[in-house]
């Protein structure tokens, strides 16, 4: 594997071969074992079109946890931008000396398309392109159902049985594309609950169910409802009226969270509104696994990058 | 006085018959009684009249880094074309007189075909205000087809003024139909491979409403329509609906809608990036089977040539649109002839005498007939091999088409008695010049 683009093309025996080397990474960490020799001497540039101070964080300290340097390109909020070419941006990283390029960019195809344009020789991780793909989210979140569901077990499986419901914007979200295509490659059972609205066309066709609200799609009984950030501006859009009428049809609130059954859990890739799409009772229960996805995040990001640079182990 | 004797060709693919063509006009005297300056061997090959193309984009003035009405012209001429109608949205826009006759010149200058200017509709297109549509239509440029393309005329209240206006001076709006706030944004049909590519969704509503509202916006003033570009299978029911009423529309369908579909755009690539967008297998059926029975009555390019910069970066950045006069008589063969649903006199109406018809272009009412004017292609339907890059004409090479196996070559191109293609290569201006 050279690049990490798409959780699309991965097959069951690579993602489950990824979640157990995520789970590697995790224990490594865990026990402050010390995992600084993988890629010891390589160097990964962030290179971000797009702001994202968690996911950036994420991969500069997995990157620094195995042993890289890092260096760090951001043109959100400043002065370059749309004149700031993606190409020579990458041909400029890469000539500084880095080894792979984590690229995360506002437009879809974006990882894809430097791939296929042969701009630059560097492994390209894809920190999440538009609204196509966030793959390392995906991994996180996968490798967040298998450890609390299946526990120490969980090493070498995959999630045949488990049903997840993702709740929210998913015809914006790169997370809930990301998230079905690995979910269902693991064998689990996938369906959306958003307002039609919110829904992208085709959904159907691809093998999801899809409730329309989430009250449906909890009767269900789904071991895991990960919910999704809603952006304000899909208001002023006319994809929904407001707040209140969001979080009372689609929120993950106490009462829905009560619906569940005893072992299932809400997930959500943050930074959460809280009261919106999640309340904070939820979001600060013991069925939230917030602050877990973002701990595996690193070992996941670690595992992608040691698997990618690191030689075939 | 030239004289040109053109041996065994089939008329509209129909009987062998020799055309002498002797200055300009095509002659009714046999072969025998003249002297011919050029003997051209067609036997094989098949005769259609010179083709119009009803929506070009020649960039000149403003955009010559990716193509200029001269090299758009041989890129015509590389396709079987004798005449095009020039698009609008240059920079500066052809919304007055002055930008209309500059392209008109410069389409005589180059000699490789008519370049009949089209014109703004409304004020550098912002569909506020309408153009100098009097000044250009009473301009040398003679214009008779007003368009936006590019953009649509949105505003109902506009677009019924603007019928008006047009039908006073005996013109023609071809509309770009696109409603604006239904596409905000959009990037690709809508629909499974949108939702899978995470690109912005381009309804075919946004496409179907605009030409249901136009049409009876058309039939409520009594004015004429025009099309551009029909993309979906809804647009195609919505037209035959019209015709039916007895509505005075016409309509066009490019190419690539005829050949190409959505899932193309799986991987990314730009050069299948173009506005309206690349359908559905469904919709690409519809359009066909709207040309064959009438209700799309032409055939355009909608040739749209870029810089390679332009068709380089991602998909968002890349610009909309793809070459397609050289490739348009192979794609129509391919979409239309193999298919069985169309012969080639069906051809030479729906790319050579309708489209004449609509632009007002003289001379193309009786194809091949004689004492005509001596417009004529000659194309060999046999080969059928790889459409590479060498065979573009023009500046640019934004075809969606390379690599695809496509049959047939244009092998001569004759314009006002003139050859503009011989032996399948564009000749050389300074000849041209003689
Ligand atoms: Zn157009």
């Amino acid at each position: 594997m050279k690049h990490f683009i798409s959780t699309r093309e991965l097959d069951k025996a690579e993602a489950i071969s990824l979640l157990d080397a995520t789970h590697d990474m995790a224990v490594a960490r865990a026990t402050k074992e010390s995992s600084k020799t993988g890629l010891q001497g390589m160097t990964i540039a962030n290179v971000f079109f797009e702001d994202s101070t968690r996911t950036r964080l994420s991969f500069e300290v997995a990157a620094r946890a195995l042993g890289a340097d890092v260096i760090t390109f951001t043109s959100a909020g400043s002065s370059v931008s749309k004149g700031e070419s993606l190409k020579d941006t990458l041909k400029t990283l890469e000539a500084m000396g880095a080894d792979a390029i984590v690229l995360r960019h506002a437009q879809s195809g974006s990882a894809e398309t430097v791939v296929r344009s042969g701009w630059v020789g560097s492994h390209i991780v894809n920190a999440g392109d538009g609204t196509h793909e966030h793959p390392t989210q995906a991994l996180l979140d996968a490798y967040t159902v298998r450890c609390r569901l299946l526990g120490s077990t969980s090493q070498g499986r995959d999630l045949t049985g488990v049903s997840v419901v993702i709740a929210g914007d998913v015809l914006h979200s790169r997370v809930a594309r990301s998230n079905l295509w690995l979910l269902s490659t693991l064998g689990a059972t996938v369906s959306v609950a958003a307002p039609i609205s919110l829904q992208p066309r085709g959904l159907a066709g691809m093998g999801v169910q899809t409730f329309s609200t989430l009250d449906d799609a909890l009767d269900s009984d789904p071991q895991v409802v990960m919910t999704l950030r809603v952006q304000r501006e899909r208001m002023s859009s006319g994809f929904f009226p407001n707040e209140s009428e969001y979080s009372r049809f689609w929120g993950m609130t106490a009462p829905r969270l009560a619906k569940l059954g005893d072992h299932a859990i809400v997930m959500h890739p943050g930074p959460m509104n809280r009261g919106l799409e999640i309340s904070s009772s939820v979001a600060d229960s013991a069925r939230s696994t917030v602050t877990e996805q973002v701990t595996n995040g690193v070992a996941a990001r670690m595992a992608v990058l040691q698997r990618i640079m690191g030689g075939n182990r | 006085m030239t004289t040109i004797v053109i041996r065994g060709a089939r008329q509209m693919g129909g009987e062998t018959a020799d055309i002498v063509v002797v200055d300009g006009l095509i002659s009714g005297e046999g072969q025998s009684t003249v002297t011919a300056d050029r003997v051209i061997d067609a036997s094989g090959l098949i005769a259609l009249p010179g083709l119009v193309d009803l929506h070009t984009h020649l960039r000149e003035p403003g955009g010559e880094s990716s193509e200029t009405v001269l090299t758009g012209s041989r890129a015509a001429a590389a396709g079987g074309y004798t005449a095009v109608h020039a698009m609008a949205n240059t920079n500066p826009v052809a919304d007055n007189a002055a930008v209309v006759e500059r392209v008109l010149d410069l389409g005589v200058a180059a000699g490789y075909v008519t370049v009949r200017p089209v014109g703004a509709v409304t004020q550098n297109l912002d569909g506020l205000q309408l153009a100098d549509i009097g000044a250009m239509a009473a301009s040398r440029a003679r214009v008779s087809v007003f368009s936006d393309d590019g953009r649509c005329v949105a505003d109902a209240l506009l677009m019924r003024r603007a019928l008006e206006y047009v039908s006073t001076f005996g013109g023609v709006v071809a509309q770009h139909a696109q409603d604006p706030s239904l596409t905000v944004g959009s990037q690709m049909n809508e629909g499974v491979v949108s939702t899978e590519l995470g690109l912005a969704g381009w309804p075919a509503v946004a496409e179907e409403a605009i030409i249901a509202r136009d049409v009876l916006l058309a039939e409520a003033v009594g004015a004429r329509l025009h099309v551009c570009h029909v993309s979906t299978a809804g647009a195609v029911d919505v037209l035959r609906w019209a015709k039916r009423r007895g509505i005075t529309v016409t309509a066009e369908a490019t190419p690539h809608h005829l050949l190409l579909t959505e899932d193309l755009a799986r991987g990314y690539s730009p050069l299948f990036k173009v506005n309206p967008p690349l359908r559905t297998a469904e919709d690409v059926e519809a359009v066909r089977l709207g040309l064959a029975d009438g209700t799309i009555d032409i055939v355009a390019t909608d040739h749209a040539p870029h810089s390679v910069d332009a068709k380089e970066g991602t998909w968002a950045d890349a610009a909309f649109g793809m070459v397609g006069l050289e490739s348009a008589l192979v794609v129509m063969t391919k979409a239309l002839v193999e298919t069985g649903l169309m012969n080639w006199q069906d051809i030479a109406r729906v790319a050579s005498t309708t489209p004449a018809q609509i632009g007002g272009v003289p001379g193309y009412d009786k194809p091949l007939a004689v004492g005509s004017v001596a417009n004529i292609t000659l194309f060999d339907p046999t080969p059928s091999t790889p459409w590479t890059a060498d065979r573009l004409a023009g500046r640019s090479v934004n075809s969606p088409f390379q690599n695809l196996t496509l049959p047939g070559r244009v092998i001569s191109t004759i314009f006002h008695g003139k050859e503009t293609v011989r032996d399948g290569l564009v000749v050389a201006a300074e000849e041209l010049m003689r």
